[in-house]
């Protein structure tokens, strides 16, 4: 391994901005002219506008222009990007999704009125001459209720109902539970979340009436994906006339995926006003406008031989979509959720059943993990409380019941196809590390303490390399998921990299670099990473999904091969040999078994000063473009291991160790990946310990700033263990998986295990997220009460 | 934000001269600015009192600590006299908020706000400390009079928080996880044979004095006498962060730490 | 719009602003010092920390006008030029920043920490960072950095 090539902890180079305070977040852009737009938004989750009178607003100083929803009611919605067909044949219900709010309001935050003026202060102060009535009409919140029927969110769905789907052998599991020996059942809550990018969402828009172009500055993980939906579906702009630029971006772990109503408007208002406008959220806004993430209710059952083998799975979920169905909402609770049911075991059968409800609240969209989490955690809870049910070591119930290496590629009874893994492994390694043997004594010192301590173990399986694109066509998805990557290699050897894919946190000016510089030869200082400008990148799908080196990455490796080609032919002609006597190796173009050779730089300098060139044959310059349709999906799998410490008194709960042992195929960079695993491990803890999105009944969301969402903080969270194992990808050059979510996949379950191992002796063999103090000590107190009085 | 005039004043007398039904005062700020961010206020003046010399100093007196009403968090949490005298009141004071909060806020701002979930006014009334004025002075017990409520007037000014000191004291709390303000936070203190017990964050009416754990503290100055104490979740405040029950139940938890800390020193 | 004087990484500034101008509003757009960041409403996400007369405070929570006659720091003055500061090096170092946003007030409260406390636990380092929230790190690198930064810089200061 070179120092700087793959597998090198190759610090990041993109630090030294963000470092210095010199990077450049969408909010740091300030356009000459530019005006401000504030957006009022609306106070109640339901209702019907019966009175909006601007008048007052448009002529109070400063304002450039106010705008209603039924200025753009003759203008497309914000589209859906997933078609989910249901039980027989029937299609999803796909409500409009304003830009803004017509005639009804439907969740908390819902946007109004857009004021435009001078300075953001001055449309505040106009936006609040706006008189704005609206007819309450009863939130819909719940949605066992919603589903009751009553009141509806959209005519077109008078149950509430979106879609109900189902995926899997009902026949096959109905026979499997009727001879099962043990049945465990599980009612859970896969509580709400509020994904808080810590830079909130904000959007330039600018229009050029010299070149009829429109520019977006927008804090987007995926600038291709939003010119497309934007230009095509909303605005009617072509893409030759609409440049999207996604800069530093500050985190989006999904959130920043989708294409938002403010983003269509600053674009749309620019060429109104003839002015750039420009919109930042507050955070109170982004915590109703932002896109949530998880909210499933499931009722889960598992058949097991009088072994202890799974025989058979069967889930009801109910998936929460908010108000409108965001970008890619309907996918998440089906394709990225059913089909990975099988998790690490070879349960032969499996059933799952999901219906997805309208309710008044913001729209729920993927958030990192994105309907793995979801399964991961009803199939990692029912099996630790399966294995406590039955007497049995919960790992070792996992153990007997793991697909065998020898099994790959792997059938999943529920669509998908492993292509390779050793759950084995990576579960003795976090076995091993977290000294799982030695837990009896540290149990018994922890109560000789005066605390509860219990240990859970989850070992997680999810689909990252998203998607092959016939695949998902298939399933519902209106676009591709392949990847591009243009490589331009400069007159004098330095190389530019353009690709689809977006780092926001994610580090591929590094990453990306050491494939570069494995493949060429080159030093990182050579290297160029350009990213999040439509207008230099020729196209992309963008990050998310773990997919920007599985996907992105191999586009990358592909246009880089095709350069070493094109390059060995130059090569050939200038040493006059057989181009199939050409080695490429270290930068280095040589002819087989002799001292003869060329560098990659002098070869770039012929290709664009070609003298001496075969000009009838190779084109001059060196530069080339691949785009990457994946295979298959990537199956990053591992086992998480959490051990925590109860105080009975306060209910407190304190995780004293955790440990992550992962599988991600090979790896480019360890520290990065270290990185990303630390990351996804809190947001994985923050969902089982301290998140949670809470609606009261009129819907109105009560954790709606950092004073009541509990975000976790540097004392809220140990240090961890992290190790790998390898086995690695089977169909992707770089032998990668991805490990941008694992953390947050498999985390929750591993807590909650933890916390019901603990709670034990007081009779709890379920708790729902977020295992707060007060629920720990009323599970403690609930059960100690009758105990004592006996 | 709404505009304002704003005033930095070198006196209590220029104080008084700028002082109106349409001021506010501004002292740490970590409160009155997120509020005025947030267009919940719009006062015609702010009147900084950063500047107002009589507001200032720490002052060790026999049996009392005089703490200007300016007086930083971070100053009380480091002051030398603060630590001899009452080091619970200095532990609270390093408790509070975070790092940047302490820098800013000041014990005057806190205790004539009266946030519920606030540290200082447990302390205040387990001590039985003075609140000095520009007008008079309150006795804590009659100071705190509901939630972000106080006995002060308009136009009334705190400058100083006199503090008797006690032969023991301790404070103990369960933080609420997001905002990190005190869910349950109990402060403890023994003066003689009297021991009194403030608490902050649990009350509905804000920070009250705990009759049944001071009975039960005075006949028995241990953790476990607080800790058998059982008290109503009536009167206590319930929200999405711990109900009224559970508040009660952490009230005599939190005052049994706060006695075992207070006997270890 | 009365005047501020004030001095900024160094340097003496004189500008008018309106009263209600929040210190973080003055550096980013009077200024132009956008390396601080505004990630929050309610003074608790600590993206905007700058010290002001050596201490941190939140920039979202503070006037301009309180800052007048001070000296404020800010990410952009911790290291002139191409430098990096041993906190900022650190950070480098132990991979403590993905996004990068929270970064600049995570250095910065760090960067005080470590002068009122030159050699603090784990403990001590995650009970000090309870003002600024990371979303990306898990604080785990943070932790790590900050550790790397108090031992080189007592190393250096013990060889000097």
């Amino acid at each position: 391994m070179s120092e700087s090539g793959i597998g090198a902890a190759v610090k990041r180079r993109e630090d030294f901005r963000f470092l210095k305070g010199i990077g450049t977040y969408t909010d740091d852009i300030n356009q000459p002219g530019q005006a401000y737009v504030y957006f009022l938004r609306s106070p109640l989750a339901h209702g019907t506008l019966s009175a909006l009178d601007t008048a007052a607003a448009k002529a109070s100083p400063g304002v450039l222009a106010v705008y209603t929803g039924d200025d753009m009611a003759e203008m497309a919605g914000l589209p859906c990007g997933w078609l989910v067909t249901g039980k027989d044949e029937k299609p999803m219900v796909e409500p409009k999704h304003p830009i803004l709010a017509h005639k009804k309001v439907r969740h908390v935050g819902d946007p109004v009125v857009a004021v435009i003026a001078e300075t953001l202060e001055q449309a505040k102060d106009a936006a609040e001459k706006i008189d704005l009535a609206i007819d309450e009409l009863p939130a819909v919140v719940d949605m066992r209720k919603a589903l009751a029927g009553g009141v509806s969110v959209h005519d077109e769905a008078p149950d509430n109902m979106c879609f109900d789907w189902e995926l899997g052998d009902k026949a096959a599991v109905d026979a499997a539970f009727a001879s099962a020996h043990h049945v465990t059942k599980l009612d859970l809550v896969n509580n709400r979340l509020i994904p808080n990018a810590m830079e909130p969402r904000a959007a330039i828009g600018a229009y050029d009436l010299a070149t009829e172009e429109h520019t977006l500055y927008t804090t987007s993980q995926n600038p291709h994906v939003i010119r497309l939906l934007m230009g095509a579906f909303v605005l009617g702009i072509p893409e030759h006339k609409l440049r999207v630029v996604a800069p530093d971006v500050g985190g989006g772990f999904g959130s920043k995926i989708y294409h938002y109503a403010e983003e269509a408007f600053v674009t749309w208002a620019s060429k109104q006003v003839g002015r750039p406008v420009k919109w930042v959220a507050e955070r109170t806004e982004s915590f109703t406008t932002d896109a949530h993430g998880r909210d499933h209710i499931s009722h889960v059952e598992m058949a097991f031989d009088a072994n202890g083998k799974a025989l058979a799975l069967k889930v009801d979920t109910m998936a929460n979509m908010g108000a409108y169905l965001s970008t890619f909402a309907p996918c998440i609770p089906t394709w990225l959720h059913g089909t990975l049911l099988a998790g690490q075991y070879a349960t032969p059968a499996i059933h799952c059943n999901v219906k997805a409800v309208f309710t008044t609240t913001t729209p729920v969209d993927a958030y990192r993990g994105a309907g793995r989490p979801e399964a991961t955690f009803l199939l990692e809870r029912i099996m630790s409380k399966a294995a406590a049910e039955m007497g049995m070591d919960q790992a070792e119930l996992r153990r007997q019941n793991f697909i065998q290496p020898d099994q790959f590629p792997y059938q999943t009874p529920v669509a998908v196809v492993y292509d390779t893994g050793d759950y084995e492994a990576s579960l003795n390694k976090a076995l091993e590390l977290a000294s799982y043997a030695g837990f009896a004594d540290r149990k018994a010192a922890a109560k000789s303490r005066g605390k509860l301590r219990g240990i859970g173990v989850a070992s997680y399986i999810e689909a990252c390399g998203i998607a092959p694109s016939s695949l998902v066509g298939s399933l519902g998805a209106r676009a591709g998921l392949y990847e591009a990557a243009t490589v331009r290699v400069n007159p004098t050897g330095s190389v530019s990299v353009y690709t689809g894919s977006h780092s926001h946190g994610q580090g591929h000016d590094t990453t990306f670099a050491q494939v570069v510089a494995d493949k060429l030869g080159l030093p990182l200082e050579q290297i160029d990473i350009v990213h999040g400008d439509t207008a230099k990148v020729p196209f992309g799908m963008g990050t998310y999904g773990s997919r920007s080196l599985a996907v992105g990455g191999t586009a990358l490796v592909n246009a880089l091969n095709k350069v070493i080609d094109k390059g060995r032919r130059i090569a050939a002609h200038l040493l006059e040999a057989a181009e199939g006597d050409i080695e490429f190796a270290d930068g280095t173009y040589t002819v087989k078994g002799t001292d003869k050779q060329k560098t990659f730089g002098e070869v770039a300098l012929t290709a664009y000063v070609p003298h001496q060139y075969p000009i009838e044959e190779i084109e001059p310059g060196l530069e080339e473009t691949a785009f990457y349709d994946p295979k298959n999906f990537t199956y990053p799998a591992g086992t998480y291991i959490c051990e925590v410490e109860i105080d009975p008194t306060t209910g407190q709960t304190e995780i004293v160790q955790f440990v992550a042992a992962d599988d991600f195929g090979n790896i480019v960079n360890p520290m990065i990946v270290e990185g990303q695993v630390h990351g996804g491990l809190v947001q994985g803890i923050g969902q089982a310990m301290l998140e949670h999105a809470v609606y009261d009944d009129g819907g109105q969301l009560l954790t709606g700033s950092y004073m009541d969402y509990c975000m976790p903080r540097a004392d809220d969270v140990p240090s961890f263990q992290v190790a790998t194992t390898c086995t690695p990808c089977t169909h992707n050059p770089l032998g990668v998986k991805g490990c941008g979510e694992a953390g947050a996949i498999g985390a929750p379950p591993a807590v909650i295990n933890a916390v019901c191992d603990a709670l034990a002796e007081y009779g709890v063999d379920h708790m729902d997220m977020p295992a707060t103090p007060e629920k720990v000590w009323r599970a403690i107190n609930n059960a100690a009460t009758p105990m004592a009085a006996e | 934000m709404y505009n304002f005039e704003y005033a930095k004043p070198h006196s209590l007398h220029d104080v008084a001269a700028l002082t109106n039904d349409d001021s506010v005062f501004l002292a740490g700020g970590q409160t009155i600015i997120p509020t005025l961010k947030q267009r919940l206020a719009s006062p015609g003046s702010v009147i900084d009192l950063a500047n107002v010399p009589e507001l200032r100093g720490l002052h060790l007196q026999e049996g009392a600590l005089g703490i200007g009403a300016m007086t930083r968090h971070v100053d009380v949490e480091q002051s030398a006299d603060v630590q001899k005298a009452i080091p619970a009141l200095a532990e609270l004071a390093k408790g509070i908020g975070d790092p940047q909060v302490r820098h800013r806020g000041t014990i005057g701002g806190s205790v004539a706000n009266h946030d519920p979930a606030a540290d200082y006014p447990a302390a205040l009334l387990a001590l039985g400390a003075v609140i000095m004025t520009n007008k008079r002075q309150h006795a804590a017990d009659d100071f705190f009079t509901g939630i972000f409520s106080t006995a002060l007037e308009p136009g009334e000014l705190i400058t100083s928080i006199g503090l008797p000191i006690p032969d023991q004291a301790a404070y103990a709390k369960l933080e609420q996880r997001a905002s990190r303000y005190a869910l349950v936070g109990v402060f403890v203190a023994k003066s003689g044979s009297d021991v009194r017990v403030g608490v902050s964050g649990a009350g509905a009416d804000g920070a009250f004095r705990c009759t049944e754990l001071e009975h039960a503290l005075t006949a028995n100055f241990t953790p476990d006498a607080a800790k058998a104490v059982k008290l109503s979740a009536g009167g206590m405040l319930g929200d999405l962060h711990g109900s009224a029950e559970y508040r009660a139940a952490m009230i005599p938890v939190m005052a049994s730490r706060a006695v075992a800390t207070a006997l270890s020193r | 719009m009365p005047d501020i004087s004030l001095e900024v990484n160094g340097k003496q500034v004189t500008e008018a602003v309106a009263p209600n101008t929040l210190l973080v509003d003055f550096l980013r757009a009077q200024l132009g010092l956008t390396g601080t960041h505004v990630g929050c409403d309610t003074s608790q996400c600590g993206a905007c920390v700058v010290h002001m007369n050596g201490k941190s405070v939140k920039a979202c929570t503070v006037f301009a006008m309180q800052a007048d006659g001070t000296e404020v720091q800010t990410i952009e003055g911790l290291a002139p030029g191409a430098e990096l500061h041993p906190v900022q090096a650190a950070f480098k170092e132990a991979h403590g920043l993905q996004c990068g946003f929270c970064t600049p007030g995570m250095v910065m409260s760090a960067v005080d920490l470590l002068k009122t406390n030159p050699n603090p636990t784990e403990a001590e380092i995650r009970s000090w960072l309870k003002g600024n929230i990371c979303r990306c790190t898990g604080y785990h690198n943070i932790v790590k950095a900050i550790q790397i930064a108090a031992n080189n810089m007592s190393q250096k200061a013990a060889a000097e």
